[in-house]
């Protein structure tokens, strides 16, 4: 064998093992970051991605700004066990179960707040600062372009910064 | 340009600070309102601290106005607000009903042997099933409702003196007489 089909096939070697610590990384990321583990048992493999879904799109009471699945506080277990059970038990839809919830913790719990009265401002201020912005630039495209310096403007630009 | 629209940044800066401050000292974000508000309180049955065998039912909470404390031993705050529930109880003689919130049995009732015991009766939740029904995210809560079994206030976080003397109390008057 030559040296260089001997380096040939470390180089592979090294590139798998590097490849295999990308895969185990990328796949240990996201399960080990603190996120709690619960044991469910579902009928289907529909339910546990109806579960997974919910858990992840709900949010926690008593957290600012964590999900369902996120959450290690016991409200949030509370409310996994909850949703399990009503998918597995009481065998209720996904939009059942969104209003289940929100009847008990408010709008809270949806991370969607609803078109209302008292959300309008919510809603529509991004569209009134995106007119605005489209205005400015209108009013700013539109202004004719400045004259060019006359020759003794020029002279004495040149003398105040030469001055400096 | 006039000299007087050099000032609309700093105007649109001074309504910003003034639209922030006021959206955030408005309320608490950790305090969300009760969807409950309103609303019957709901169905449930579950088992009577410290009376095997016994349980508690909705019906059980009718009749007159009730404060329903939610509360549990591994809870500070909770022993904070004791006192006040004593003093309330005593003094005004309105109907407290204990919900003991994900807690242990024996220690609940050792608690109250040792704290007293302000509540009329005492409603087991273990798992918090019966919290989720009310929306519960931590302990203490408290729900006062009127004679029909109706939310007509709710209180996350402890009962003191000044919850007492400007929310709590003037409520209570109002539903005892009507």
């Amino acid at each position: 064998m030559t040296t260089r089909a001997r380096r040939g096939r470390r180089g592979r070697a090294g590139a798998m093992a590097w490849l295999a610590a990308l895969v185990l990384l990328g796949l240990g990321g996201p399960a080990s970051a603190g996120s709690p583990v619960d044991l469910y048992a579902f009928e289907t493999a529909e339910q546990e991605v109806r579960y997974r879904t919910l858990i992840a799109e709900l949010r926690c009471p008593k957290c600012l700004n964590t999900n369902l699945a996120g959450s290690d506080a016991p409200i949030a277990a509370d409310l996994r066990r909850t949703v399990h059970r009503l998918i597995t038990e009481e065998e209720m839809s996904d939009a059942e179960i969104r209003s289940y919830l929100q009847a008990r913790y408010g709008d809270f719990v949806l991370y969607d707040p609803p078109f209302r009265p008292d959300t309008w401002i919510l809603w529509l201020g991004p569209l009134v600062f995106l007119l605005l912005g489209a205005l400015v630039l209108w009013r700013m495209l539109r202004q004719p372009p400045r004259e060019p310096l006359s020759a003794a403007e020029a002279d004495r630009l040149r003398t105040m910064l030469d001055d400096r | 340009m006039s000299r007087a629209s050099l000032f609309v940044p700093l105007g649109v800066f001074v309504l910003i600070v003034a639209i922030g401050y006021a959206g955030f000292s408005l309320n608490d974000p950790h305090e969300l309102p009760s969807a409950l508000l309103g609303d019957p309180f709901p169905e449930f049955r579950a088992p009577r601290l410290g009376a095997p065998g016994e349980t508690v039912e909705r019906s059980d909470l009718i009749g007159e106005p009730v404060l329903v404390n939610v509360w549990a031993t591994w809870c500070p705050t909770c022993k904070a607000e004791h006192d006040e529930l004593l003093r309330i109880r005593e003094t005004t003689g309105l109907r407290i009903v204990g919900v003991n919130y994900k807690d242990d049995p024996a220690a609940a009732q050792d608690w109250l042997r040792r704290y007293g015991n302000p509540y009329d009766l005492v409603i087991e939740d273990r798992d918090g099933s019966l919290g989720v029904e009310l929306g519960v995210y931590g302990a203490p809560e408290s729900f006062l409702l009127d004679r029909a079994g109706t939310v007509v206030y709710k209180r996350v976080g402890e009962i003191n003196t000044r919850v007492w003397r400007d929310e709590l109390g003037p409520l209570v008057a109002r539903f005892e007489d009507g």
